[in-house]
Parts: C-alpha cells; structure tokens; sequence
C-alpha cells in the first residue's frame, strides 16, 4: 500500500497515516511531485524547534536536575554529542538510513546502502516524499529534519550516565552507538523498505525509534558503567529545578516541532498531532502529580515537570495516530507506570539511572508504542478505518517491534560500551568525580560569585 | 559590657531590627547560618528519592551593648522573634572586654 508509494522517493519520516489502495495507485501514475512552499516553510520551522529541543531545552533540563559541580559537564555532553551526530549524519547516517535500497533482500530491511554517503547526489531539486500523493518537500530539509532526531536521541541516552562518564568514551561511545543502534532502527521503523514498516509498526514521531531505543541503551550503559560514587546513600537532589522547569517548557514547546513536523506537511494530520501534544502532555504533567498525591506526597515541581515530559514521550507514537481522548488517557496512563517506575521499581532494583532516562523515556515510550495500538482504533476515537479486531492484531505488530527494538538496543548499547571502554577508560578517577566533571573534565565552574 | 549573640528565625529579621532600634541599638552584625536545636529538620523528595535535611536556615544577630542597655536588648528581642513555636531560636549573652572604633580610636562604652 503506501510502502509502494514512498518508495519512489526513498525517503519518508513516519508511519503511514492513513492510506487506500486507490491512493497509490494515484501517486504511481503522478508525475514529478510538487514542492509546496508552506509544507517546506513548516518543515524548515520543525527542525529548528527539535534543535531547540536539544540546545537549550534538554541541556538544561537535564543539568538542573544533576549536581552544581556536574552541570557544565551535562550541557557539554548533551551540545557536544548533538553536534557530533549532526556530522556522523551528514557522513553517514542519513545514507544509512533512508538511503537507496540495497539490491539483497535480507539486508535492505535493516539498512539502506551508502551511496548517499556524505549527501553524495543530494541536489537543492532533490525531493523526499510526503504522506500525500504527488507532494513532497525538498531531500535537504528532510535531511535536516531526520538529522535532529539522531541527535536528541543520543543526547537522551546519556541521562543515565551523566556525573560519572568520561567525556572522550561519551564521544566515542555516541558516533559507535548511532552507526549500529540509531541508524538501523530508524531505517528498520521509519522506511519503506524497512523490517517494521514492512510488518505495518505505528510509530509517528518515534517513541520506538527515539524513546524506547534511548531509554533501554540509557539503561544498559548505566548498568555497564555502574553507580556514582555514593549512590543511593548520600543526598544527591538536583541543583537547580528552576533550570529543570526552564527545560521542560522549551522541550513542550520544542517538541511541536518534533510530533507535528512528523507529518511532513502543514496539513491535517499535522494538526491533529499538535492538539494531541497539547491535550496528552497537559494530562501527563498533572497525573504525576496525582499520582504523588495518591503515594501520600506532595504535588511537586519536579513532579509536574517529570510528568510533562512523560505526557510528550508518551504521545510521540500516537500523536498522529489517536483522537484527542485516546492521548489523553494514553498519556495518563503513561504518568502513573512511569511514576511507579521511577520511584518503586529503580530504587528496588537498585540500578543507578541518574536522571531517569529509562524510567521516563524507556517505559513511557514501552506505554505509548504499545498504547498507539489501542488507541489507534476507530473505536476509540482514533484515525484507523479498522474495527476492534483490526486492534489485535496492530497490537501484536507494535508488540513485535518494542519487543525487537529493546533486543536491538542492549546489544549495539553493549558492544558500543565495551568499545568505549577499551579505547578510554570510561569512567573518571574517583577524584574527577568527587571533584566534579566539570572541573575535573572541561577545567570550568557553571557558577563563580 | 555585655556581647549578645541571638539565633532566629529569619522572617523575624525586621521585626527585631526596628525592635532594637526603638530600644536605642546603635549597630550589629547579621548573618545567614544553618543549625539545628530541638526543630526537626524538613523532608525533599525528588522523584521519590527522600532527602531529610538536619540543618535549618537561621538568621544570627550579632549585639555588643553597654551593661545597662543588656537586658533590654534581650528582652526586645526575645519578644519579637518569638512566634511561640519550636524553632524560634536562642539567645546568648557573653561578657566583653573591650570595644575599640577603628576610625577614632575610642574604647569601651563610647565606641559602641
């Protein structure tokens, strides 16, 4: 169905949205497509506000919440690996991952071939494929677009490991992990020729290939790099939630740009992602705060922010593939399963994710890929022509994806550690981490009065 | 001469400062400082990881005053600090030996 249709252009950012049979048919016959100047606009504003996401929004949403002698550390590491998997993009990712088809059937389901290495043929009239037949936007701007989501994705990943990490493994470790974690599940998810997409997985803005894939390597590494020195026994509260909450509302606002860019168009489906990132996060943020409420706590600012983030995590998947009430219980579901997970299950297991990277991004991304299943449903207010037994078996598929996402992740998470740590060491000397990175590290202080 | 050092609460600052003032206190030295006495202290949770931390935010007042003067100073600040609950504070009187101005040189009663 529409895996034909967007394999013409080779390129395409997230799941079908809606499609016949007919409609193909239509975009085969059409001609060159049409570049629309307000899609490009809307698509050019999209990549700016995911890049806003990243610097400033995650950079300070994560510092505030590690210690004061870590912060500039934080930041660095989240700027630098960005800007890192900007470069690995250009160089090799984006060929990797919506590049042309290999000729070898197996492989082209995990991968696609270099030749688009280094943007090689990418031309100012080369044009990526839209959801609609017969419109497209321009190759460049769909290159851009894709390239933030590498480069949030990674800048994820090290929630779990911040305060402790070496600067030079995280580096290491980010250009290792892109190439055979990111790339492939991005290819696998998002393309047409991809293995998921191939089985019909709903993933609009990706909670599975950002989310689920960031969170479990967030715990796996943390898990291989082990807990900061003194955790859990020594008092580690965050530094300042004031940069937390500053964070928060530039990710919110930031992550318009990530679910409705995702329709890679200024159209209706783009719409109806925006309204679910209002109503679903809206409903994230205030059920932490409920859930607080219930453990006999009270509602807090850290709380509220969690649960915002939790609401976006959540409604990644489903933003384009839900009603407004389907993400707005998806969402509150969300926030209590990550409130458990955050406060019960790491404290019993006892693993060291320093800013909840799994607990929010993994679990939260778990409960929206699976939920997009449900809520997809036209029977539950969502945009699928399919009856509850259409559901099951959505179900079964975004199953099989999460299942194989979190398979994929701790193993490339894994090689990619060991290689880190080989090449570097991967942690700093207990004195660096006493000390702090960021002096121990970059050789500054974030705050001198 | 009598030097009094006084822990409060520190909300109750001004009050004790335009107490003092009206009872005739020419100067003293304030300080921001954490302890604790008898006042538990309070309990953070971030993300369900519980932080309860012992020492409390007080204020402390730092008075050199002549003998006569002493008790009212005392008194002025007892009665303004006090907010009748635990945690209001304490107040220590010490003897002082001498007082010098630096500008002048003066000592004693007329250099306070």
């Amino acid at each position: 169905m529409i895996r034909k249709l967007l394999c013409g252009a080779g390129a395409l950012g997230a799941s079908l949205f809606v499609a016949t049979a007919a409609w193909a048919q239509d975009a085969a016959a059409a001609a060159a497509p049409t570049v629309d100047k307000g899609d490009s606009a809307w698509m050019m504003t999209s990549t700016l506000l995911v890049l806003m996401m990243i610097v400033p929004g995650l950079a300070l949403f994560y510092g505030g919440l590690a210690r004061t002698k870590n912060m500039l550390s934080v930041m660095t590491q989240v700027g630098a690996v960005g800007a890192l998997a900007m470069l690995v993009w250009v160089g090799w990712g984006y060929s990797m991952a919506f590049g042309n088809d290999f000729s070898g059937a197996f492989i082209k389901q995990f991968i696609s071939n270099f030749d688009k290495a280094f943007l090689m043929g990418v031309k100012p009239d080369s044009t990526a494929a839209t959801f609609s037949a017969g419109v497209a936007i321009p190759e460049y701007v769909f290159v851009c677009f894709q390239m933030t989501f590498a480069a949030i994705t990674i800048a994820l990943v090290l929630g779990s490991v911040v305060e402790r990490m070496k600067f030079s493994a995280v580096m290491i470790f980010a250009v290792i992990w892109l190439t055979i974690v990111y790339f492939p599940i991005a290819h696998m998810v998002w393309a047409a020729s991809g293995l998921f997409f191939g089985m019909g997985a709903l993933d609009f803005a990706g909670g599975t290939v950002v989310h689920i894939n960031s969170g479990v390597s967030a715990l796996v590494a943390c898990l291989m790099l082990g807990k900061r020195m003194g955790y859990p026994g020594e008092p580690m509260p965050p530094h300042s939630l004031t940069m937390t909450a500053i964070g928060t509302g530039l990710l919110w606002v930031g992550w318009f740009g990530f679910n409705a860019g995702s329709a890679l168009e200024a159209n209706g489906s783009a719409a109806l992602a925006m309204m679910n990132t209002f109503v679903g996060t809206a409903a994230g943020g205030l059920a932490w705060m409920v859930a607080e409420k219930f453990a006999g706590h009270k509602g807090s600012a850290l709380g509220f922010c969690s649960g915002i983030v939790v609401g976006l995590v959540a409604v990644t998947p489903a933003a384009g593939n839900s009603g407004p009430l389907g993400a707005i219980v998806l969402c509150t579901v969300a926030a209590f399963v990550c409130y458990f997970a955050v406060t019960k299950l790491k404290p019993k297991l006892g693993y060291d994710d320093a800013l909840d990277t799994f607990g929010v991004h993994g679990v939260g991304g778990m409960v929206g890929a699976l939920g997009t299943g449900i809520v997809y449903s036209a029977a539950l207010g969502g945009p699928s022509g399919d009856s509850w037994m259409g559901m099951a078996a959505q179900l079964k598929v975004q199953f099989l994806t999460v299942g194989a996402t979190i398979v994929w992740a701790a193993v490339g998470t894994a090689v990619a550690i060991t290689v880190a740590k080989a090449l570097t060491g991967l942690r700093v000397s207990p004195e660096v981490e006493l000390e702090g990175l960021d002096i121990g590290e970059h050789g500054e202080r974030a705050y001198n009065y | 001469m009598k030097f009094i050092i006084a822990i409060i609460k520190p909300f109750k600052l001004d009050e004790v400062r335009e107490a003092l003032g009206a009872i005739g206190v020419a100067g003293m030295t304030v300080s921001e400082v954490k302890g604790f006495g008898r006042q538990k202290g309070q309990t953070e949770i971030y993300r369900g990881a519980e932080y309860s931390t012992n020492m409390l935010p007080k204020v402390k007042l730092e008075i050199a005053a002549s003998d006569a003067l002493a008790p009212q100073v005392v008194e002025a600040i007892q009665q303004a600090a006090s907010t009748d609950s635990i945690g209001d504070g304490k107040i220590f009187v010490l003897d002082l030996a001498s007082a010098t101005r630096i500008r002048t040189g003066e000592t004693g009663d007329t250099a306070l």
